[in-house]
């Protein structure tokens, strides 16, 4: 049995979960998922501007701090310059092997594809020239090649977020790439803990306020066994909750069609699944069931869409409601009376005595976004009465980078280990 | 008799694009009937009525007694491009819940 602890949900989330995986319970294998669908584009952002950027420059100081518990490490902090990450890593700690997995990075080659829009069915060529990132999703495969050069972390980029999960399984287990059954259990407890605490407790509804000591909440660990049997769990002593219902919620997060969950490994049944309670903080998950591999891989691509902004004002009672409504009639007629013209715009009143007015806009120029950020605030003194929490001033203006997801065949992904010692 | 959803199930919503999904898990098994009877596209369209703008189908769950309700066209763009509060959907769970159905 193999004890594997997830312990970052999304870059941003706690810095200290993963430390508390390694220090205060047993534990073999850390695995961390920094990578939400547009993180690879804002991250080429920072690789631009600075050609040791494009990775998650948390991740080596974190090493720092827990690697000598000897857990061996898998990330996908290396983001769009996985070489550069492992680079600083080892300067923190040249004692440790790093394992590098390259090969997910296709912006050099998104000319010999169509990669059509999933969504809209439309060719890359129709945004090409505004393309920022774009990445195929790699399995579990090449990372438990990485395991077999005995290395203590593994670094890769665009990495299915379950793969992280299901690589040390393979390696220590041994599993072949047709055992369709075994790598769909191990993706469906990949998929339970790839979002940190949601299956311990964290944004769960089920008897939320109930739910114990959120503050020292527990991330959770899989005990792997070779037979496909897992269980989730999480430390002794750790705030939170596992339970039948906090599992459940999160093996129905973020899923489409649940029997069939796609990884670029195996599609993964999840009406087949076998969840039982295995005592206090404890759920077991058998019969996993899965069915052959895609032909296709899955590939991110972020592109350069336009710009937006949004920007909140506050209003007091009495007729804190009434207030929010029409200051925001009278952002809108501003906007009239100066010509601007978005593409989008979202107006949200929150509360009643007490109301908070949201407004946002979104244009392909930058210019009327710009303009519209000044227009909100200025009702603190010139709009209906009491206008308050206006603290963070002026709205900012961010690029949207949007969201491209596409096939591409498995063949045009070769990916490449390098160790660094 | 009719009730609350909330009084035997529970929820967690999320997104993919534009797309909401939203799991409604029975807390107790038994009760998966009741949310097969009641809880049809249509009337979770029509609870949903100004933030889904597009289809919603139905998957089933019986191992878990949960259903699972893919929603498209539900949040203006998604992802990045949505402008709204709650761009990634995680309202929707909560929101099912206060659904009248019959028991």
């Amino acid at each position: 049995m193999i004890r594997i602890g997830c312990g970052q949900g999304f870059w941003g989330d706690s810095f200290e979960a993963p430390i508390r995986l390694v220090e205060d319970g047993p534990l073999d294998y850390l695995v961390l998922d920094y990578l939400a669908e547009v993180t690879m584009s804002i991250l080429q952002k920072q690789k631009l501007d600075n050609p040791s950027f494009g990775y998650a420059r948390d991740f080596p100081a974190l090493v720092e701090r827990i690697h000598s518990k000897g857990v061996k490490i898998i990330a996908n902090s290396g983001g769009v310059n996985p070489i550069a990450c492992a680079q600083e890593v080892r300067k923190r700690c040249p004692s440790l092997k790093i394992a590098v997995v390259i090969g997910d990075d296709i912006l050099n080659r998104i000319d010999q594809y169509p990669l059509l829009n999933i969504d809209t069915g439309q060719p890359l060529s129709t945004v090409k020239e505004h393309v920022l990132s774009a990445n195929a999703y790699i399995g579990a495969f090449p990372l438990a090649d990485a395991l077999q050069t005995g290395a203590d972390v593994i670094i890769t980029g665009r990495c299915a977020d379950a793969a992280l999960v299901l690589a040390p399984m393979l390696f220590e287990f041994g599993w072949s790439p047709t055992d369709w059954h075994l790598l769909a259990a191990g993706i469906t407890a990949g998929h339970i803990v790839e979002c940190g605490a949601q299956c311990t407790g964290g944004n769960c509804l089920a008897d939320w306020e109930s739910i114990p000591n959120l503050a020292t909440i527990g991330y959770p660990i899989v005990e792997a066994h070779p037979d496909g049997t897992c269980v989730i769990t999480k430390h002794s002593g750790s705030g939170g909750r596992v339970s039948l219902a906090s599992v459940k919620e999160q093996l129905v997060y973020e899923v489409g069609d649940p029997r069939a969950y796609f990884t670029p490994d195996v599609i993964a049944d999840f009406t087949a699944v076998s969840l039982t309670d295995d005592g206090p903080d404890r759920v077991k998950v058998t019969k996993g069931r899965g069915l052959p591999r895609p032909q296709m891989l899955k590939a991110s691509i972020a592109y350069h869409w336009g710009w937006k902004a949004s920007g909140t004002l506050t209003y007091g009672p009495p007729q804190g409601r009434e207030k929010a409504h029409r200051a925001a009639a009278i952002v809108n007629e501003r906007c009239q009376l100066l010509g601007l013209h978005f593409d989008d715009q979202v107006t949200e009143v929150f509360g009643d005595d007490w109301s908070i007015l949201r407004m946002a806009v979104r244009a392909k120029q930058k210019a009327p976004v710009e303009r519209w950020t000044r227009e909100m605030i200025p009702l603190v003194l010139n709009g209906p009465p009491g206008a308050t929490g206006y603290g963070d001033g002026r709205p900012k203006v961010h690029q949207v980078a949007a969201y491209w997801p596409a096939l591409l065949p498995r063949e045009a992904v070769s990916t490449r280990i390098q160790v660094l010692k | 008799m009719k009730i609350r959803l909330a009084q035997i199930a529970h929820a967690r919503s999320g997104d993919k694009g534009d797309i909401v999904n939203i799991g409604v898990i029975a807390y107790n098994e038994s009760d998966y009937e009741i949310l097969l009877r009641e809880l049809t596209p249509e009337r979770v369209k029509a609870h949903f009525s100004e933030r889904i703008q597009g289809t919603v189908e139905r998957f089933e769950l019986p191992n878990i007694g949960a259903l699972n309700f893919v929603c498209r066209q539900s949040l203006m763009g998604g992802g990045t491009l949505s402008l709204l509060s709650d761009a990634q959907g995680k309202s929707f769970g909560g929101g099912i819940l206060s659904m009248e159905i019959e028991k």
